[in-house]
């Protein structure tokens, strides 16, 4: 038993005072220590309680709650203590709420309110650091910056990249990558993990909303849409919708009511790059080919690659990813069959991801990328908000069906558990004999391995969410000694579900939800097979012959550059 | 001088705790970290290179330009700070027009603070290309650095 503010709440070993306080409900506010941190810091201090028996102050996410301990955390002295902190936070702080890209969803802001701060106590000289827009993905502003440290924890723990940290020192103390350059030259990945950890408008996205509201107005353009598989089950958070396809049918309402002309469903191109992807990995487990082969849907995970590991190239596989296959499908074959006023196609995709931004610029075929958090605002500026009154429309032809097995690519496994379903298929005639679900591949574990007999071969399997854990499996590969043949990488822990351009709130909980979501509309699916999407057979019979065929190489595949600097 | 790779060599199994002094080291060897050098420490230790840097920028030890042919190391300890040396280095800075690295633009010059530079006695003092310098006034110092050719 513990005591915080007088009641008794039931003591839990291994957990932080603040830990027991939020699990009963009470909000100790707090900074530096978040819900995506690897270890707490103790460096803002705002998250102070009283301890008995102890005179000092103690922070309460590095202290561990103890049975029978009685805890205050809100009495004047700590309330004057944290207002004090967040003062001073502010006096350096620029004054431009009504102007933030964070303004209405800003944490420093609720806190500040939150701790009854109304007016400024203390003004402190105002920083000048230049703003960064050198990346697709992620602007810099470091003048909004409190140094709270959690982009920092997130980008060397939880990521295993290290693109930016602590420089300087003093008054000049920012957070920056090495030489004070943009981050685009930097190590980063662009996944955008460091922008859901900021509390404040310090790190936000590239917003391409206004182009996109642009090319909606433009008589010559006809906007066209996808809609990545994670988004729906996020979108959901918010809204009274059950199932993921009517929340893709309520966007897909909401996008043509404000002038998308057709919605197209990502998890389509998701079915095509596990009948290419699976192809590709018969193929080189046939024909000693590079094993293992590693995923390469996402994005920033191939720029780590690259950027970092260029060695491991030629394990990648080649398939662009969903995105990029469905952008190059889009503008090589839809106008041709569907516009016939001959007006230039403006490709929108709607992605859980900031990296998605930087692969579209790199890749082309895309014009917008827009996360789920810019679909959100886009919406709202049109006066558009997603209820289950909201119109409806089925997604369009002939990009429009789904399989369970491409729904779930939204999260972590998923990919895994698509390819595995299609290719024990194709090695053996037969479905998978205890049904198509891989509990192996499921669940929020950073690393996931295990294996598989199909027809009398053991293949190795493994799936990494977080880069932070992929190089304990980039070392064997080089060493030459990993016994795995297909590894699903996906750059953000939970998957796309918990991608870089999610709602800043986004915790394990959510994740988990949105996770759960996937997986009934998988379990609820008519087909949870890709080979069996009926638009994916077409598509082969009437465009592409077959998976890996001249076709498929020409719009379905891609190569990789050394980015390594020097 | 000892390259990058020599220096790294030279410490045996590298750990975070090694940043420092490679750093140090390399610092000796050449009078600045480049970006290169820094690139390459990171590698040989295996922590990314923001995090070099981030070291590197919160010690004042040390510098990211090269040295200037004359070097000028300025005391600010307590005593020289009581002398004026406040004002010693405001002139520095204006009459060699010094960059943020604290070189001049031409290259010839480099202007360092240093804590104390151990001369109280003599305060305000600075030391010229290793030379100590003291009872300064500004005078006495644009006469040196006029000696060695600062003029234009
Ligand atoms: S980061 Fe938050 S507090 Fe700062 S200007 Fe933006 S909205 Fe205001
Ligand atoms: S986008 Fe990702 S890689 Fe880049 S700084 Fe942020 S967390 Fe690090
Ligand atoms: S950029 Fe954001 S997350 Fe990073 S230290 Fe600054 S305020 Fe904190
Ligand atoms: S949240 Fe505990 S010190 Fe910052």
């Amino acid at each position: 038993m513990i005591t915080i503010n007088e009641r008794e709440i039931e003591w839990v070993p291994d957990e932080t005072v603040l830990q027991a306080a939020l699990r009963a409900g009470i909000a100790i506010p707090h900074l530096c220590a978040f819900a995506g941190s690897p270890s707490p810091q103790a460096a803002c201090r705002i998250c102070m309680v009283e301890v008995e028996g102890t005179p000092r102050l103690q922070t309460s996410c590095t202290l561990p709650a103890r049975d029978g301990m009685v805890v205050r955390t809100h009495t004047p002295r700590i309330q004057r203590a944290r207002r004090t902190i967040v003062e001073l936070l502010l006096a350096s702080h620029p004054d431009d709420c009504l102007f933030c890209p964070r303004s209405g969803d800003c944490e420093l802001a609720r806190l500040a309110a939150d701790l009854g701060i109304r007016g400024r106590r203390y003004a402190g000289l105002k920083k000048s650091h230049p703003l960064d827009v050198s990346s697709p993905s992620v602007i810099r502003e470091p003048n909004k910056c409190i140094l709270c440290g959690r982009c920092v924890a997130v980008c060397h723990s939880v990521q295993g990249v290290g693109a930016i940290d602590f420089t300087g020192r003093g008054f000049e103390t920012r957070i920056s990558p090495a030489f004070y350059t943009g981050l685009n030259v930097s190590g980063c990945i662009f996944c955008g993990q460091c922008i859901r950890a900021c509390p404040t408008g310090a790190l936000t996205e590239k917003s391409q909303g206004e182009d996109v509201i642009r090319a909606l107005a433009d008589p010559d353009v006809m906007v066209v849409a996808q809609v990545a598989p994670a988004v729906p089950a996020t979108l959901m958070d918010a809204a009274e919708i059950s199932s993921i396809t009517e929340m893709l049918e309520t966007l897909s309402g909401a996008l043509r009511q404000i002038g998308f002309e057709a919605v197209f469903d990502t998890s389509f191109t998701a079915d095509l790059t596990i009948m290419e992807e699976v192809s590709e990995l018969l193929h080189r487990v046939k024909n000693g080919g590079a094993l293992p082969m590693f995923t390469s849907c996402s994005p920033g995970w191939v720029r780590y690659v690259e950027v970092h590991r260029p060695e491991m190239i030629p394990y990648l596989s080649t398939c662009k990813s969903p995105q990029q296959m469905m952008g190059a499908l889009i503008k090589e074959c839809y106008p041709k069959q569907f516009d016939t006023k001959g007006r230039r196609i403006y490709s929108v995709s709607i992605m859980p991801c900031t990296a998605k931004k930087y692969e579209a610029q790199d890749l082309g075929d895309i014009d917008a990328v827009l996360t789920t958090r810019e679909v959100d605002q886009l919406l709202r500026r049109f006066g558009m908000q997603f209820t289950p009154k909201g119109p409806r429309a089925p997604l369009d032809v002939p990009f429009a069906e789904a399989t369970g097995a491409g729904r779930i690519f939204g999260g972590t496994g998923g990919v895994m558990e698509a390819a595995i379903r299609t290719a024990h298929r194709l090695i053996t005639g037969e479905e998978l004999k205890g049904g198509p679900k891989v509990s192996d591949a499921r669940g929020l574990d950073q690393v996931k391995v295990f294996s598989l007999d199909v027809a009398g071969t053991q293949l190795n399997f493994a799936v990494v969410n977080g880069l932070g854990e992929v190089k304990s499996i980039l070392h064997s590969v080089a060493q030459k000694t990993s016994p795995l043949h297909f590894v699903e990488v996906m750059t953000c822990p939970g998957g796309c579900v918990g991608g870089g351009g999610q709602p800043y709130d986004t915790d394990r909980e959510a994740i988990k939800k949105r996770l759960h979501r996937l997986y009934e509309v998988d379990r609820k699916s008519a087909s949870r097979l890709s080979h069996d999407n009926e638009q994916v057979k077409s598509l082969y019979k009437n465009l592409l012959d077959q998976p890996l065929g001249a076709m498929s190489h020409h719009l379905l595949h891609r190569s990789y550059l050394d980015r390594r600097k020097g | 001088m000892r390259s990058v790779a020599e220096v790294v060599t030279g410490h045996g199994p590298l750990t975070m705790d090694s940043l420092i002094p490679v750093l140090q080291e390399v610092q000796a060897e050449s009078g600045y970290l480049s970006d290169g050098s820094m690139e390459e420490i990171s590698a040989a230790i295996g922590v990314p290179v923001s995090r070099v840097y981030g070291v590197a920028t919160f010690y004042r030890q040390f510098r990211f330009a090269p040295l200037g042919e004359h070097v000028i190391q300025v005391c600010r300890g307590t005593a020289c700070h009581v002398k004026g040396s406040l004002s010693i280095a405001d002139h520095l800075k204006r009459r060699l027009k010094l960059t943020s690295d604290g070189n001049s633009p031409d290259g010839k010059f480099t202007v360092v603070t240093v804590a104390c530079l151990g001369a109280c006695s003599i305060a305000p003092v600075v030391k010229l290309d290793g030379e100590f310098h003291g009872h300064l006034t500004i005078q006495k110092l644009d006469a040196l650095i006029d000696e060695i050719g600062g003029d234009e």
